[in-house]
């Protein structure tokens, strides 16, 4: 009887835990607060508690990321729908060569503490997001940035410098950006949270900021109370455009996004971010058109293990790509995930737009299924190493064990025997972490990737790079990195679009990671709302929202 | 009996000592937990290497656990990874799983006595038969069901109660989740009682009781119940330590913030302090609780002294 509820309960934090570290968690409907439909109505969200302290430069994840999305408002902020990346406090940036920019900010604006915003607030806080000695896990978000190696040195050796040698506050409102190596969309990095600007409160007392963050974006924080629920409100001297359409949102932290569901269907809450895989099949039965399933910026490929010379040899290019058609993506996407997700064609997002690099038909035949041409150029490339292919996975959360099989499924009934390809679960996630990093996988493994920006540089640049930071596979190719270079130097977005497409084809060439789906993010919400729509980072946009 | 006392804490010292090494073994065999926190990439290396030593996790086991033995006896419970005491969580989870425990234990103790006493002494009757039916279907199925088919029905379907428990978690919204924690160990006492009172009805104290003329009532109350709640006490006892930390599956479900969801949280972040720090304190009242029940033994039957 223990035992099953073990069982169970194992099946279920693995769902949970997909929640947790991806997606929303929950809420609850404290405040209440019944609008009238003019602007002042509160809702409620489902939450989880953040992984670390709410600094800009040190969230990674979408709790904490919900917040930062409604407290700061950087140089650039990203087109809800369409993923574009406009000014925001952003009076204009130029550049003449791709690598010095002077960024002039708009004048008049305000933290919630009565600070103005200043060129320094932003110099101020992106050298202390760099710097090694304050531990910000977003800190290569910087590393572009002239002087990186001195404030933040990879090595290990002695850090040198506390600031960025890159940035030079030139006047109020004007600042210049000195970057090592030319980076044409560099601008459109600037929107994501780790560039927000930060108030002098939060180098002089920390620990009281930390404990109730300030910014200057349309909601300040009215209290918080870690680990339960954040109360933020609509402030009305916001500065920007993007004044929030309701009263306020009140953050409830959920032990699990099934009971934040629950909460939904009593009414009891207004929103929830991450409908649980469990209640997919019946959701559009549940809620009708209040459920929305929209592309996000999330790809799931399977990495391959270079360093191991079995799948690095010549002649292996063919049995990566056999692999890849040999596995159903339709079929998987449409039983296990119930259209959550969508089989991926390229390696970067649908959220990018075919203007911003996506092209559903790059990978073409090569991600196609089809059995027959599968097991011939698995055959052809001398098949998997070993006579069989083991498929890495961390077990502990997301629905990660149910593709895994499915994915094995397809690959032993195209070869036609059972031992060809099995799922190999590792217990956590960061022991799979430290298995990736120590470079110890011995066959393809789980990689998924959320983009930081909505740019196809960063869909391909940090993965696919030779030894770039998250290359898990060590993958390497000398075309790949020059056409990079070039994309990277080019000031026409159309040309350094197409030159990032070639790379692209370099990589489908040689297989360098079989990309498996695009991610969607899902949310429900009550009859009260309207409006509701999630970003490309999958995070409600909520100052759109309006309640009634 | 001072001296037994003396003895029994003296006793907890290596079995604190071991479970708490353990614990610390085990949760640290898991690997790196900083490798966790960067989500689906590398943390970079500098950073890392930093956090590591932050947190001590660059120095052999035994010592980080001497380190954290040394603090934990000066009231230092370390610090979780999103920068909060692990003291701090302890002060907010332990109180909402005490209060949860109080109303689980009080409906093993209130139902789950009554019902042993009626079956026990109506054996093989209508009631009996019928109560010992509804304690093995309530046996048998795994708590989360219960859990679950109650917040849907009382939460969502008759709207009574609300199916998630605020931060607050007053005894009046643990109700239900209380009920659905102690339902299982409800029926293991109403069985314990019942068998034990079955039994001791045909003792020869209590049929001395009865041709003394002692009311009935009194029979049962002081002769035969307070003989018979022996077993059960042990069982209760023992279940305090286990509802505390073992509530995880009924916290979730309605959204408790308990021990049971920290330590949750712990293990999926890997967070050593955390989960070794409430470990310990779990640890130290299942051996309080145990000593307690020891000494209930001797209230309830006179027969038992401890020298």
């Amino acid at each position: 009887m223990r035992g099953a509820t073990h069982a169970r309960w194992a099946a279920c934090a693995v769902a949970v835990a997909l929640t947790a570290t991806a997606c929303g968690g929950g809420d609850d409907d404290s405040g209440g607060g019944s609008g009238t439909g003019d602007g002042s109505g509160i809702l409620s969200s489902s939450w989880g508690d953040p992984q670390n302290p709410l600094e800009p430069a040190n969230t990674n994840e979408v709790q904490g990321g919900k917040v930062l999305d409604m407290i700061f408002r950087g140089l650039k902020r990203y087109d809800a729908r369409t993923g574009k990346a406009n000014d925001m406090m952003a009076e204009k940036i130029e550049t003449t060569d791709s690598q010095n920019f002077t960024v002039t900010i708009k004048d008049g604006w305000k933290f919630s503490n009565g600070e103005a915003v200043t060129a320094k607030s932003f110099v101020d806080a992106w050298n202390y997001g760099a710097s090694l000695k304050n531990n910000q896990k977003n800190a290569y978000f910087f590393g572009y940035i002239d002087g990186y190696d001195k404030a933040h040195p990879e090595d290990g050796s002695k850090q040198t410098a506390d600031t960025l040698s890159g940035l030079v506050v030139t006047g109020t409102n004007t600042f210049t950006v000195k970057l090592n190596q030319k980076f044409s969309t560099f601008p459109d990095t600037l929107g994501y949270a780790a560039f927000s600007p930060l108030p002098q409160a939060f180098f002089k007392d920390h620990a009281a900021w930390v404990s109730k963050p300030v910014g200057n974006g349309p909601y300040a924080i009215d209290s918080y109370t870690k680990g339960s629920q954040m109360s933020l409100r609509k402030w009305d001297a916001y500065s920007g455009t993007d004044k929030a359409r309701n009263g306020g949102v009140d953050l409830k932290v959920y032990t699990d996004n099934n009971t934040a569901y629950t909460d939904l269907m009593a009414g009891n809450l207004d929103l929830v971010d991450d409908v649980p895989a469990a209640q997919l099949g019946n959701v559009k039965s549940d809620l009708g058109d209040r459920y929305i399933n929209t592309p996000a910026g999330i790809i799931q490929t399977l990495a391959f293990p270079f360093y191991d010379k079995d799948w690095a040899k010549p002649g292996m290019e063919k049995v990566r790509t056999g692999l890849s058609r040999a596995i159903n993506r339709e079929q998987i996407t449409d039983t296990i995930f119930q259209k959550t997700r969508t089989p991926a064609g390229d390696w970067t997002s649908p959220v990018l737009g075919e203007e911003g690099g996506f092209k559903a038909d790059l990978c073409g035949d090569a991600c196609e299924y089809d059995p027959e041409e599968a097991k011939k150029l698995i055959e052809e490339g001398g098949g998997f190493p070993g006579g069989q292919v083991k498929i890495s996975y961390n077990a502990d959360s997301g629905s990660h064990k149910q593709w895994v099989d499915a994915v094995c499924n397809s690959v032993n009934n195209v070869l036609d025997n059972d031992k060809a390809c099995v799922a190999n679960p590792v217990g956590t996630f960061a022991d799979f972490r430290n298995q990736i990093t120590q470079s110890k996988m011995s066959g393809p493994f789980r990689a998924g990737w959320q983009m930081d920006y909505p740019l196809i540089q960063n869909f391909l640049q940090p993965l696919y790079y030779t030894n770039a930071s998250s290359n898990d596979g060590k993958w390497t190719n000398k075309e790949f990195d020059k056409l990079v270079d070039e994309a990277n130097a080019e000031t026409d977005q159309a040309k350094a679009v197409d030159l990032f497409q070639q790379a692209e084809e370099v990589l489908r060439d040689d297989m360098g990671a079989i990309p498996l789906w695009y991610q969607n993010g899902s949310a429900g919400y009550s009859e009260r709302l309207s409006n509701v729509a999630l970003s490309p980072f999958s995070l409600p946009v909520y100052s759109e929202i309006k309640v009634s | 009996m001072g001296r037994y006392v003396i003895r029994r804490l003296l006793q907890m010292i290596p079995v604190f000592i071991g479970a708490t090494l353990l614990i610390f073994l085990m949760v640290n065999v898991m690997g790196d937990p900083i490798a966790g926190l960067c989500g689906d990439r590398q943390c970079d290396p500098a950073t890392a290497a930093q956090l590591r030593k932050e947190f001590g996790l660059d120095k052999p086991v035994w010592q980080q656990y001497l380190t954290y033995m040394g603090n934990v006896f000066t009231g230092d419970f370390g610090t979780a990874f999103n920068g909060q005491k692990v003291t701090e969580l302890m002060s907010t989870a332990f109180p909402v799983t005490i209060r949860l425990t109080v109303v689980a234990v009080f409906f093993e103790i209130v139902i789950g006595i009554t019902l042993g006493v009626i079956t026990g002494l109506r054996r093989g009757r209508p009631v009996d038969t019928g109560v010992l039916l509804v304690t093995l279907v309530v046996i048998s199925v795994p708590t989360f069901v219960t859990g679950l088919l109650l917040q849907l029905l009382l939460g969502v379907e008759w709207g009574w109660i609300k199916p998630s428990v605020s931060t607050d978690a007053t005894f009046d919204e643990l109700i239900v989740p209380g009920l659905v924690l102690a339902s299982v160990s409800l029926a293991y006492v109403t069985r314990l009682t019942r068998t034990s009172i079955a039994e001791n009805r045909r003792s020869d104290y209590v049929r001395t009781a009865v041709a003394k003329g002692l009311p009935r009532r009194r029979v049962i109350t002081r002769h035969l119940l307070r003989n018979s709640l022996i077993p059960v006490v042990t069982f209760i006892g023992t279940d305090i330590g286990a509802l505390m930390g073992g509530a995880i599956v009924t916290e979730r479900i309605f959204n408790i913030h308990g021990v049971g969801y920290q330590l949750y949280q712990g293990i999926l972040r890997q967070n050593t302090q955390t989960v070794v720090g409430f470990v310990t304190v779990l640890v130290l009242v299942f051996l309080v609780a145990n000593l307690l029940v020891d000494l209930l033994y001797a209230v309830l039957d006179p027969r038992i002294r401890y020298a």
